[in-house]
């Protein structure tokens, strides 16, 4: 009884128990975020609970991502509060235009090997990538971890998702993410962990691992969370020279003979580019199923696909097919300022302009239908998000497909759905 | 440990109703009210079903109920209409741990057999158990692990940290 998946020995050194599969911990949070869909509650909470000053603000973070810019009085008084009580307990704000909360937390170090970080949003386990845990939670966890540094976890079981070879010319980390969503369904991990191991990781970047572990949610999973390697440090590296706060780590490692509910193999190297057909995540198939499904407005963005990689990917085909057809919309909205500017600095943004693309304030957008641009009645979206229920982008008369950047793109060419490497010629 | 009982009509709903149909993301933008938002439960799936809503309804799904975004409203907006419990084969985890921190019970349990409007009663005593009274069928519900349990029965984690300050382990 001593070997230990990579979240069992996380939670154990957060716990300072000996915490295994099943076991209920209290942990001390490395580090939290909150966003404007999740901190007006959580100050609520606050103040219901009774507490006076937030336990270790310095662990917390603020973005306003969801609603920005606020679209309605009330939003911008939503924003209003949170900028107040970031400012009255000292905690970090990223305000609107920053960008997306997850990205945010990845660019500035905060998640790092070894670490528990959390976010009352889904999406938070995105920093799985970086070898943290990290989890989603709701508003009134984060109001008890501002109250008291601290929160409950079930300890999740793991799947052990071996990767092999190597993803080929015009297959992309989302195809592999997809692929995982519809091979597992939905609630495939519901409580448990995806643990990502193999050959195959060296193989991808940290950005394309971020992908992965954006996904898990979308399985269900707790997190998804990958070992740590050459490329994580040479990504923390890399943004802590460019002024971040990353402080130095220990990689945590599952031992040889840990405990695994299930295991499965992803091979790279024998996907092809997938497709989520509306409404649910998991309708996943491969994209030249869909060929001729015509598309209205195509949306390049989200803690998924709303990275400098994911544009340039994006680009590269509309580039080779021509631009943008006629009758398509095409929106941009990049995962945060620092991806807007690198895309401005190489000349993207300007090729994307160029094209006709509508440019967004970087945040999540359209993604949730909270602000940005909304697809009309009738309307097919193509995005590089990672959800399509049905009225997610904010309008229930309208139908969203998921797929990698560079797909998205291969359809803003044809105008219909059809495989990227079929868009250039 | 004193014995829970919540009785209530079956409102059925599907596998994988995510939060943003029990309650959508643009809602509460303009409101956090849960009086406000439980007019518009469901309006995605069941426009009907906010009007129809009873203190004594418990919501009964199949699988990954609450899937999607953690937003908490989802079990506010509930809980301000009056319901008390879910059931459902399964949650996602964010929609369970919010349900906990806030008071709404809860039950993983085998939703198969009820169907909408049955009468149910769930009972809590060491163990979770669900009498679908319109059948007579018994359904086990499994157990809270402790923490879970304190703070469930303290109404959520907002009395919970009010009594200890912090939690107790």
């Amino acid at each position: 009884m001593s070997a230990k998946t990579i979240s069992e020995k996380i939670l154990s050194a957060k716990s300072g128990q000996d915490a295994r599969a099943g076991d209920l911990v209290v942990c001390r949070v490395d580090c939290a975020l909150g966003t404007d869909g999740s901190v007006p509650m959580a100050i609520d909470y606050f103040n219901a609970m009774g507490a006076k000053r937030v336990c270790d603000p310095q662990r917390i973070a603020f973005a306003l991502d969801h609603y920005a810019p606020a679209p309605t009085p009330a939003a911008k008084l939503l924003h209003q509060r949170i900028r107040d009580f970031a400012a009255q307990h000292g905690i970090l704000l990223w305000d609107v235009g920053e960008g997306i909360g997850h990205q945010l937390i990845v660019e500035s170090g905060r998640a790092l090997p070894a670490g528990l970080a959390v976010g009352a949003d889904s999406h938070a386990v995105t920093y799985g990538a970086l070898n943290t845990f990290a989890t989603g939670i709701g508003s009134s966890d984060l109001a008890a971890i501002m109250a008291s540094g601290r929160m409950w976890l079930r300890v999740p079981e793991s799947i052990k998702i071996t990767l092999t070879g190597r993803l080929r010319e015009g297959v992309y980390p989302k195809d592999a993410a997809l692929a995982l969503a519809g091979k597992l369904g939905a609630d495939g991990a519901t409580y448990q962990s995806l643990e990502f191991c193999g050959p195959g990781v060296a193989s991808l970047d940290l950005e394309d691992r971020l992908v992965l572990s954006n996904f898990a949610v979308e399985m269900g999973a707790k997190n998804g969370i990958f070992p740590a390697d050459d490329k994580t440090t040479a990504y923390l590296h890399g943004i802590a020279s460019a002024g971040s706060t990353a402080v130095p780590w220990q990689p945590v490692e599952p031992d040889p003979v840990a405990t695994y509910v299930r295991e499965i193999t992803l091979d790279l190297d024998s996907l092809t580019p997938q497709l989520a057909l509306p409404h649910q995540v998991d309708r996943v198939i491969e994209i030249g199923g869909a060929t001729g499904t015509r598309v209205q407005m195509v949306y390049l963005g989200t803690c998924t696909g709303g990275r400098v990689r994911d544009f340039h990917q994006a680009l590269a085909v509309l580039k080779a097919g021509g631009g943008v057809a006629t009758g398509v919309q095409l929106v941009v909205t990049p995962a945060s300022r620092t991806v807007l500017e690198t895309l401005r600095g190489d000349g993207s943004l300007a090729e994307f302009i160029a094209m006709g693309a509508v440019v967004g304030t970087p945040g999540c957008g359209s993604c949730c239908g909270t602000c940005g641009t909304i697809p009309g009645d009738g309307v097919n979206v193509i995005s590089s998000a990672n959800r399509n229920f049905k009225g997610r982008m904010g309008n229930s008369s309208s139908a969203i497909y998921l797929a990698s950047p560079a797909s998205c793109a291969a359809a803003a060419v044809a105008g219909v759905i059809t495989g990227p490497s079929e868009a250039g010629q | 440990m004193s014995t829970l009982e919540v009785p209530g009509r079956a409102r059925v709903f599907g596998d994988d109703i995510n939060t943003d149909y029990i309650i959508t993301s643009r809602r509460k933008r303009e409101s956090l009210d849960p009086q406000v938002l439980r007019q518009y439960l469901f309006e995605e799936l069941d426009p009907g079903f906010a009007a129809t809503v009873g203190p004594d309804d418990i919501l009964v799904a199949g699988k990954n109920f609450g899937c999607g975004s953690a937003m908490e409203v989802a079990v506010t907006a509930v809980l301000g209409a009056g319901i008390r419990a879910v059931l459902a084969r399964s949650f996602s985890r964010t929609y369970y741990r919010n349900a906990i921190n806030n008071g709404l019970l809860p039950v993983i349990c085998d939703t198969q057999g009820i169907r909408e409007g049955h009468r149910l009663l769930i009972r809590h005593q060491e163990r979770l158990t669900v009498h679908n009274l319109t059948t007579g069928e018994v359904i086990a519900g499994g157990a809270l692990p402790q923490i879970m349990l304190a703070i469930f029965q303290a109404g959520g984690l907002v009395p919970y940290f009010r009594e200890h300050g912090d939690f107790q382990v």
